[in-house]
């Protein structure tokens, strides 16, 4: 099922020719932002320089670092008054970042969403329960202007009192949702906890965090939905940069609206076709806040065109955050790498913490991890067994020697918004 | 030889390295009027296991899961030693003769023996080999 079908399968030729269109607009956009105005003189590049879709190369970087400078206002393109919506994310260290939308860009937002959610099989009939921050988070009200744009029936249910999240899914005929992978597995935990099942739920879209496909599998099992993975950010309107269709095995980015790169984090470069690096975007039809190469951080790479669906060329899940990498002890790491380790061993129960310390100039990884009561043998060789298997486990993956610690179910805390499972400690004092 | 009778079930509770599990393994215990004959502590380097010789062993089980921990049963036998040197010596010569391993074991003063826990690799054979050898076995009914 298409939400506008041409733009969904626009490839070659004519797909280059539109993306050029909207690029020169972009450009001529961009100049009312006097940072972007400072920059390009600095570079020596004018809009008219940028004759082809291969000149993008020329232009410089955007960073979150450049956003968060230009608090709260000096991104906008447009006059204050032109802006209709206000979101901001918050920054581990400094000022948030604000995003300003003209009514142009929510309604190029939620047709984004539109086709998303067209694309996974949901229409008219379907009841849609949001479970996500309502707020500045992008992902409530972004998902939630989508889903009516397509005639859900749309129950802004939040975060929070699972109970009640569940008995909502229940009551209402629930056959959709969206909320974070974690926080999914925890509506599961606690629906086997009241002992009740989720016959309604046909389809749920995770988002907002990396997740793995053995994640997918035991939220598939665990709640008996068609799991698919929603990508995006707020930089880019908010979640609906791109989602994955039926065939999975990548998510289809929306190429109308975004031009996309892969770069070498560290270089800049592009990378060769089909190997990974970090996802850079320049949004082709942002009023309020252009932006041009725009680096999202995370790591993903370019799949094969070709998907059955008829829609362009995808991107691979992302595997993490050039920023969420850990260099321990000289290896980069990525927590999603662990995740994923853990949640291929049956022996490992439902929530894990990474914790990294520096003892004697060493980089120490420890990871406390929940058992799964079941191989519970009753044996402390057992356990030492267990222990051995995800440590060689996590040794094979990621070339690392950790420490395991086993701890009681239900010990570690659960999130109900973005997981934080690693506790970085190399840089505190005492 | 009939040996069910000498099959005891220990509960075995495994445990974090990690103040105030033990207080509350005891305190549950002692809330649902669990008599500890004995117990002891296994510790590896992250965790650990806590062994309980309990009456009411399903109570207990049951307790201890309802408040999180992982519990499970595991089989020993009861030994009642000579309180007297030499004691231990004669009960594990008898079973390395046997070619029985002991995994663990540990001991508690009786009211008129002191008793042995053992948790070997072959319960069946070892219960057989200790009452051929005239060691007096205590039967599981006793601690209930
Ligand atoms: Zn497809």
């Amino acid at each position: 099922m298409f939400w506008n079908k041409k733009m969904e399968t626009l490839q070659g030729d004519k797909l280059a020719v539109l993306q050029h269109k909207r690029l020169t607009w972009t450009l001529h956009q961009i100049d009312k932002v006097p940072f972007y105005h400072q920059r390009l003189k600095e570079a020596g590049i004018s809009a008219g320089d940028i004759r082809s879709l291969e000149d993008v190369e020329k232009l410089p970087f955007t960073n979150k670092k450049d956003l968060q400078g230009g608090y709260p206002f000096g991104f906008l393109a447009v006059p204050l008054n032109q802006v209709v919506r206000i979101h901001t994310t918050s920054g581990t260290t400094g000022k948030p970042t604000v995003v300003g939308y003209t009514r142009q860009d929510l309604d190029n937002w939620s047709e984004l969403i539109a086709r998303n959610l067209t694309m996974v099989g949901l229409a008219e009939g379907d009841v849609f329960q949001n479970m996500v921050n309502y707020g500045l988070f992008t992902g409530g009200l972004g998902f939630h202007y989508g889903a009516e744009k397509i005639g859900l029936t749309v129950i802004p249910s939040a975060t929070g009192n699972t109970k009640r999240q569940i008995e909502m899914i229940r009551d209402f005929g629930v056959t959709a949702i969206h909320c974070t992978p974690s926080y999914a597995l925890h509506i599961a935990e606690v629906t086997e906890e009241m002992g009740v099942d989720l016959p309604s739920l046909k389809v749920g879209m995770f988002g907002a965090e990396a997740w793995s496909e053995s994640m997918r599998s035991e939220l598939q099992r665990r709640l008996k939905v068609n799991a698919f993975d929603s990508y995006g950010l707020s930089e880019m309107y908010g979640p609906g940069v791109a989602f994955e269709c039926p065939e999975k095995e990548g998510l289809h980015i929306w190429h109308d609206c975004l031009l996309t790169e892969i770069i070498d984090p560290k270089s800049g470069e592009r990378v060769a076709e089909g190997e990974r690096g970090e996802l850079v975007i320049t949004p082709l039809v942002k009023e309020a806040m252009p932006l041009i190469r725009y680096r999202t951080g995370d790591i993903t790479r370019l799949i094969e065109d070709g998907c059955p669906c008829g829609r362009g060329q995808k991107i691979g899940r992302i595997t993490g955050r050039s920023d969420d990498m850990l260099v321990i002890r000289g290896i980069n790491v990525f927590p999603s790498q662990i995740e994923h380790v853990l949640r291929s061993l049956p022996e490992v129960g439902d929530q894990f913490m990474v914790i990294i310390d520096r003892i004697n100039y060493l980089d120490e990884m420890t990871i406390e991890v929940e058992m799964n009561r079941e191989y519970f043998s009753g044996e402390l060789r057992d356990l030492a067994k267990v222990q051995h298997k995800i440590s060689s486990a996590l040794r094979d993956v990621l070339g690392l020697r950790t420490t395991i610690k086993l701890v009681e179910p239900g010990s570690l805390p659960r999130f109900e918004g973005k997981a934080k499972r690693v506790i970085d400690r190399r840089g505190q004092l005492w | 030889m009939e040996t069910d009778q000498y099959v005891i079930k220990q509960i075995s509770i495994f445990s974090e390295n990690r103040p105030g599990r033990l207080a509350a393994i005891a305190q549950a215990m002692e809330e649902e009027k669990v008599n500890i004959f004995a117990f002891s502590i296994a510790e590896a380097d992250q965790f650990g296991v806590v062994r309980a010789l309990v009456n009411h062993t399903e109570k207990a089980h049951k307790k201890l899961t309802s408040m999180g921990f992982i519990v499970s049963f595991t089989d020993v036998i009861a030994v009642r030693m000579r309180d007297e040197p030499g004691g231990l010596y004669a009960i594990a010569k008898v079973l390395g003769e046997a070619q029985i391993n002991i995994d663990y074991a540990y001991a508690y003063s009786g009211r008129d023996a002191a008793v042995l826990i053992l948790r070997v690799n072959n319960v069946k054979d070892a219960i057989t080999t200790l009452l051929e050898h005239g060691v007096t076995l205590i039967e599981n009914s006793f601690f209930r």
